[in-house]
């Protein structure tokens, strides 16, 4: 239970940290902003690599490869998209003024 | 930490690190400047938690994990390097299913474990098995079906049938008792099959009613529920790293949800629940009157273009579905070139989520300076614009919403595009928004309409001004 406790207080102290960190965003970045923390909430990547690689029953595998790979989707899907959007941001008006 | 090994610490203060690295990329994607070190930064934080978890006891075997990391890396580099500008609400909503998805089958996994073993198991990890399993189910069938209708896979609109909030009452019941029957009393497979079946099918109910507008709405709040749902398997599996990373994307997209909300003047409560755009049609039945639309050819409108000083451009999701924001670029710098000092006016929930538009205009190289900050210096330089060029927007540059109690759009914050001296609105047909609202812009004195497909029209605006 103790575990439990200390779990819940990090939990809820990274709540905060997490509206304090976005409360001024503007409007410019909400997509590439949602995008990349959407990526970022592939992190149970780690708890699918813990299934898939412990031995355990072929429905623990077949369970445990298709949530890797589904969080790897997210993951790298996330980060890659909201780079390529990111990066369109930085154009600047090329030879002309 | 006397229980831990060597290894255990240098994982746990990896664990630390990536944490930190996530906290600070988001802190860096919340300004212009710094955005993309911010996702860098984040995305090295996820690799640095990755590698670290391979050093984990539990994990004996690698060719498994590579299997999954390979297939997700190549169809993830795919998806982002295919997907259209425009069509980036739907990719949120399929790669945040995604993530829901590996949440869920996380907890499957566990609970087949537990299962199987003799070991007793303790009642928080229990209760974090079937709440994982209940939050990660909603958030993959929920984001399904959001792709599913911003793909126009299935109808936009809000789908509503006879009892639906019982229905939907009823399930959610259902999936409580369930788990505090797995949680107080034994881990049973039947019960946790009913258990995922609910979940699964409440993502489907509690998404079909909301219309295709609220939809960006929806993503974000699924994409805080995936990020809930990772802290809960980060309590399955005593993680702290998915507990902090799963509460920081909770909480932004908790944040995103309520500024999206705010934009559009309803409360969280009346999107969900509200099944907007279902009938909406008939609140504007009332307002037309028999009143002229002014209609112009693009050779005017190219001529008043040319020979204004400033120019704003107000644009909206007609202009991307028409492919149209490359030929807007090209009119702006034609116009640059004889001396008018051209705008962009961007409703904050313009396209179809929030900063959607400035996406879309920045692909077609348009300078992020000329794009206005906000709402209000949008409302003020418009008092002292020669032309307001509307190109695909309607609701939220409706005077209803400052004007017309009894409109749906009343109370929404909008683009005063009817302030400009002259207004030119581009639009396809004579047909209402996506709220299905009536919109007195279109007959104003100062207003002229240039009918036609967005892009067709503005390709012939870029020739008129070339011969102007």
């Amino acid at each position: 239970m103790a575990e439990l406790l200390v779990a819940l207080y990090i939990f809820v102290l990274a709540i905060f940290i997490g509206f304090e960190v976005i409360t001024k965003v503007p409007t410019l970045l909400h997509t590439p902003l949602m995008s990349g923390s959407n990526a970022i909430s592939g992190i149970s990547l780690i708890g699918a690599m813990i299934v898939a690689g412990r031995l355990g029953s072929p429905l623990n595998t077949i369970l445990g490869v298709t949530a890797v790979a589904f969080a790897t989707i997210n993951i790298v899907g996330g980060f890659a998209v909201t780079d390529r959007m990111l990066r369109m941001f930085r154009h600047r008006r090329d030879g002309e003024s | 930490m006397s229980g831990l090994s060597g290894t255990g610490v240098a994982i746990a203060i990896a664990y630390l690190v990536a944490s930190v690295l996530f906290i600070f990329g988001l802190k860096l994607l919340s300004s212009a400047a710094t955005a993309r070190r911010g996702n860098l930064i984040a995305g090295i934080g996820m690799l640095v938690a990755v590698a670290a978890t391979l050093l984990e006891q539990e994990i004996v075997t690698l060719r498994w994990i590579a299997l999954g990391v390979v297939i997700g890396a190549v169809a993830g580099l795919w998806l982002a390097a295919a997907v259209k500008m425009t069509a980036m609400p739907q990719m949120v909503a399929l790669l945040n299913g995604f993530g829901g998805g590996a949440s869920a089958l996380v907890a499957a996994a566990e609970f087949y474990r537990i299962e199987a073993s003799s070991a007793a198991v303790t009642t928080d990890v229990a209760l974090s098995t079937a709440l994982t399993m209940l939050i990660g189910a909603v958030t993959f069938t929920g984001s399904l079906v959001a792709f599913a209708k911003l793909q126009e896979m299935v109808t936009g609109r809000a789908v509503t049938y006879p009892l639906q909030k019982p229905i939907n009452a009823l399930l959610f019941l259902g999936a409580l008792a369930a788990i505090v029957i797995l949680t107080v009393a034994i881990a049973h497979p039947g019960v946790f099959l009913a258990l995922t079946i609910i979940s699964l099918l409440l993502g489907v109910l509690l998404v079909i009613p909301i219309g295709g507008a609220d939809m960006p709405v929806v993503i974000s709040l699924l994409n805080s529920y995936s990020g809930i749902a990772g802290a809960a398997a980060g309590f399955v599996l005593h993680n702290n790293v998915l507990i902090i990373a799963g509460a920081l994307v909770g909480a932004s997209g908790i944040i995103l949800t309520q500024i999206m909300c705010r934009a559009m003047n309803r409360s969280l409560t009346n999107v969900l629940f509200g099944a907007f755009g279902a009938q909406a049609a008939t609140a504007a039945a009332g307002g037309t009157e028999a009143r002229p639309m002014r209609a112009i050819t693009a050779d005017d409108a190219a001529v008043m273009l040319a020979y204004a000083q400033s120019v704003i451009v107000i644009p909206g999701y007609g202009l991307a579905v028409a492919q149209g924001q490359h030929t807007v670029r090209e009119l702006a710098s034609l116009l640059e070139k004889r001396g008018v000092d051209v705008k962009y006016a961007i409703h904050p929930v313009a396209g179809r989520m929030p900063g959607h538009m400035n996406v879309i205009l920045s692909e077609a190289q348009v300078d992020y300076d000329a794009l206005i900050n906000s709402l209000d210096e949008a409302n003020s330089l418009l008092d002292r614009a020669d032309v307001a060029l509307v190109v695909g927007a309607n609701d939220t540059v409706n005077p209803a919403a400052e004007n017309d109690r009894s409109s749906p759009l009343y109370g929404m914050p909008v683009v005063e595009a009817w302030k400009a001296k002259q207004v030119i609105v581009m639009k396809r047909g004579r047909g209402t928004g996506f709220a299905g609202v009536d919109n007195a812009l279109f007959y104003g004195d100062n207003t002229s309409m240039l009918f036609g497909d967005a892009k067709k029209s503005l390709t012939e605006l870029v020739s008129a001004v070339k011969g102007v």
